[in-house]
């Protein structure tokens, strides 16, 4: 079992939760995910590491409240544990210390892509981040970007906090303004990352996308995460996350994401009666 | 007097119209009457040639005897010298190409039915004296196993019997390998793999669940910790695909996805956290054991399922009593043909297949005909799922990340003829050596490393 240390509300539908889980603390690296269970009869999820202290032990999490998963796991609370939890896995990012990057985090996405910014950062790179939501109460991480970023540029859609607009407006404002990065790092929503790259492709720079399909054993056993990326087959889980955006087929990716649209919507109705009910 | 009966008495079975309803054992097992007159049958033959047909030498003349007198404990005991999962090997061996291969009296007539007496025996135990095992004394040399299928669980149950300290490092939530994930609960009935896995953990086996060797740690720092012989059984999960067009449209599965999504995640059960799709017409590719079990899923999902196979009947490689319950579940099989492409609609599912129509040429290297395509003789086979069972590689986790590990072409570990690898210590068995291959060739290859790593530290 893997107890909650800490559970800290982030947004109205995000959280973050530090476990105790030491064998993942020890190994972990930015990029790197978990799978866990929430209890004996749940399914498999994977999240990505969100922060690891190999001292402590400790592993944490930001997960967005999406589906029944993430709806049960929310109604745990520090003390309680996790059934399952097992990583570190897939591959580290590849960190470079002399570089000038330019890191962009859409949404929960911003979970993923902080703890890459701060790994750039301690390794000496020069880092831009670009966050963008949909409006300013879903921000988060703000203070942490700060922190180990030289230039932060907060988006949002409706213009209720920092610029209006998408991360690609502001991405093709610094280039066009002169800014050279060497390496653009994007990590959100699948059509983000899509856009990210049509632009990065633009104008010719490497762009690293953080893949997030649908996984089962999250140890290359199924298959059930594979991409297109260029002309191979990838498993996200073991070959990835982080994949050469201009060669990921987008397209592809979104709609095998959509699999069990169905099956997940009406198991996400059933939950939200049943916490309900158990509320009232 | 030995029963001279030609036949085996038979094994009763769910009848095929009901049982397609369920994930119930097919097999229901003999009763203590029908396993005894079944154990008359054997004539004891003092050259015992099924004893060298098993791959871990069971002692099968005089285990039927006890039998056959009604001592079915004593029965247990004989086959537990031996062999650490007799009610998962009971059922799913093929014992036609083992065991009961070299039966005297399968020269006329079938042979002596060992599979079932030995499940029988299992079960009878399990259900009548399951008194927890003592732990032996330890001898306070400890031993890693990396993977918890049946060379890992093997392995571990032969040392911890000598007193060793044995802990198993599992990547999934259980133990089990491809007993959990892989055979389809109405072959093997979950709850027995887990009673036989709770009878090596009464032996002192730790068993170490959620924990990734090549990523959650590697070999060397298991080494390092102080565990003085590592036995790799981490077998061959890697599901190959035929690189088609199309084959990345939805509904469109490894077996390894499919069987996992049912077997381990349980998600034919109503009200199941993990989904999978329920088809309405699939096709499975592949005639392997693998293909039957994903097929029989499939049709228990409701669906109408075709096997897509490129040789013909003589060349499935399947075990035969699969093949058969597969037809008499209203699978249709549809032979030398193979899949050239994967159709979809608009919303990126599949629709359908092209497959091309084979015929036999010349045997191959491996002794069967090569099937070869017939021009011009594409047709297409509409469908909502395809389940892709045309075999599995080792996963290259471990071997990308220890150094001195030496593999050969296939990344199948090379190990010299005590199952130890090019690195003194580490030992290896089961399909991570041989490539995908069977139940009970892996617990072979475990029991065989236990000895080896038994001699290696008591230099």
């Amino acid at each position: 079992m893997y107890t909650i240390l800490k559970k800290e509300v982030l947004n109205p539908t995000v959280t973050r939760m530090i476990i105790d889980a030491p064998f993942v603390a020890k190994r972990a690296k930015a990029g790197q995910f978990i799978i866990l269970r929430v209890n004996e009869e749940g399914e498999r999820i994977p999240l990505t590491i969100a922060d690891s202290d190999s001292e402590k032990g400790t592993v944490s999490i930001i997960f967005q409240i999406v589906g029944k998963t993430t709806m049960l796991l929310n109604t745990l609370e520090e003390g309680d544990s996790l059934h399952d939890f097992v990583g570190p896995l897939g591959k580290p990012s590849e960190i470079d210390g002399n570089e000038k990057v330019c890191i962009i985090g859409g949404g929960v996405g911003c979970a993923i892509a902080y703890p890459t910014a701060k790994a750039f950062h301690e390794a000496g790179s020069d880092v831009t981040t670009i966050v963008g939501f949909r409006n300013k109460d879903l921000v988060i991480l703000e203070d942490e970007f700060k922190e180990c970023s030289d230039a932060y540029y907060l988006m949002s859609d409706d213009g209720s906090v920092g610029q209006k607009g998408v991360v690609t407006l502001k991405l093709e404002e610094l280039i066009q303004s002169g800014e050279k990065f060497d390496k653009v790092i994007a990590i959100g929503p699948i059509i983000m990352m899509k856009f990210v790259c049509e632009l990065t492709k633009k104008y010719n720079i490497p762009t690293v996308v953080s893949m997030n399909p649908i996984m089962i054993d999250g140890t290359g056993m199924c298959g059930g995460c594979r991409l297109r990326v260029g002309d191979e087959i990838k498993f996200a889980c073991v070959d990835g996350p982080d994949f050469d955006g201009h060669l990921v087929d987008f397209d592809e990716a979104m709609s095998r994401n959509r699999a069990y649209m169905d099956f997940e919507k009406h198991e996400r109705e059933e939950t939200c009666n049943l916490l309900n009910k158990e509320v009232a | 007097m030995p029963n001279m009966s030609l036949e085996k008495i038979a094994m009763p079975v769910q009848p095929a119209d009901e049982r397609i309803k369920n994930f119930e054992e097919v097999a229901t097992g003999y009763t203590a009457e029908m396993a005894m007159e079944e154990a008359t049958r054997c004539l004891h033959c003092k050259h015992k040639p099924c004893v060298n047909g098993c791959p871990v030498n069971v002692n099968i003349p005089d285990f039927i005897e006890k039998v056959k007198d009604g001592e079915f404990e004593e029965a247990y005991r004989i086959i537990s010298l031996t062999s650490s999962l007799p009610a998962v090997c009971g059922r799913v061996c093929p014992q036609e190409n083992q065991c009961e291969k070299y039966c005297v009296r399968g020269i006329k007539g079938e042979s002596v039915a060992i599979g079932r007496l030995e499940r029988f025996v299992a079960d009878y135990h399990r259900e009548n004296n399951d008194a927890p095992l003592t732990k032996p004394e330890s001898n306070h040399h400890k031993v890693a196993i990396v993977g918890a299928g049946p060379a890992g669980l093997t392995c571990a149950g032969d040392l911890a019997k000598q007193g060793y300290e044995v802990t198993i490092f599992e990547a999934l939530h259980v133990a089990g390998g491809v007993l959990m994930y892989g055979i389809p609960e109405f072959r093997l009935p979950k709850e027995i793999v887990q009673k036989e896995i709770s009878h090596l953990k009464e032996l002192g086996v730790e068993i170490v669940t959620n924990f990734v060797v090549g990523r959650s740690d590697s070999i060397d720092s298991l080494i390092e910790s102080g565990y003085e012989a590592i036995f790799i059984g981490s077998g061959a999960g890697l599901p190959n695909f035929m690189n088609l067009e199309g084959e990345n449209l939805k509904g469109v599965y490894s077996a390894n996805e499919f069987l996992t999504r049912i077997n381990l995640m349980k998600a034919y059960k109503e009200g199941s956290a993990t989904p999978v799709q329920h088809p309405k017409k699939c096709v499975v590719v592949g005639g392997g054991n693998v293909a039957m079990d994903a097929a029989r899923c499939a049709r228990r999902l409701g669906s109408e399922v075709h096997i897509v196979y490129r040789r013909s009947m003589e060349e499935l490689p399947a075990r035969k009593e699969e093949v058969e319950h597969a037809q008499e579940e209203g699978i249709i099989f549809d032979l030398l043909c193979n899949p050239v492409k994967v159709l979809g609609d608009e919303n990126g599912w599949v629709n359908g297949i092209e497959c091309v129509r084979m015929e036999l040429g010349e045997p191959d290297e491996s002794g069967r005909r090569r099937p070869v395509e017939i021009k011009d003789s594409n047709f297409t086979i509409d469908i909502d799922c395809m389940i892709m069972a045309i075999g599995t590689s080792p996963n290259p986790l471990i071997r990308h990340t220890t150094e001195g590990l030496e593999v050969n072409r296939k990344g199948c570990f090379i190990v010299d003829d005590k199952n130890m690898t090019s690195r003194a210590g580490v030992y290896a068995g089961g399909d991570a050596v041989t490539g995908a291959a069977t139940v009970i060739q892996a617990m072979g290859a475990g029991k065989k490393a236990a000895s080896s790593i038994h001699e290696y530290l008591s230099k």
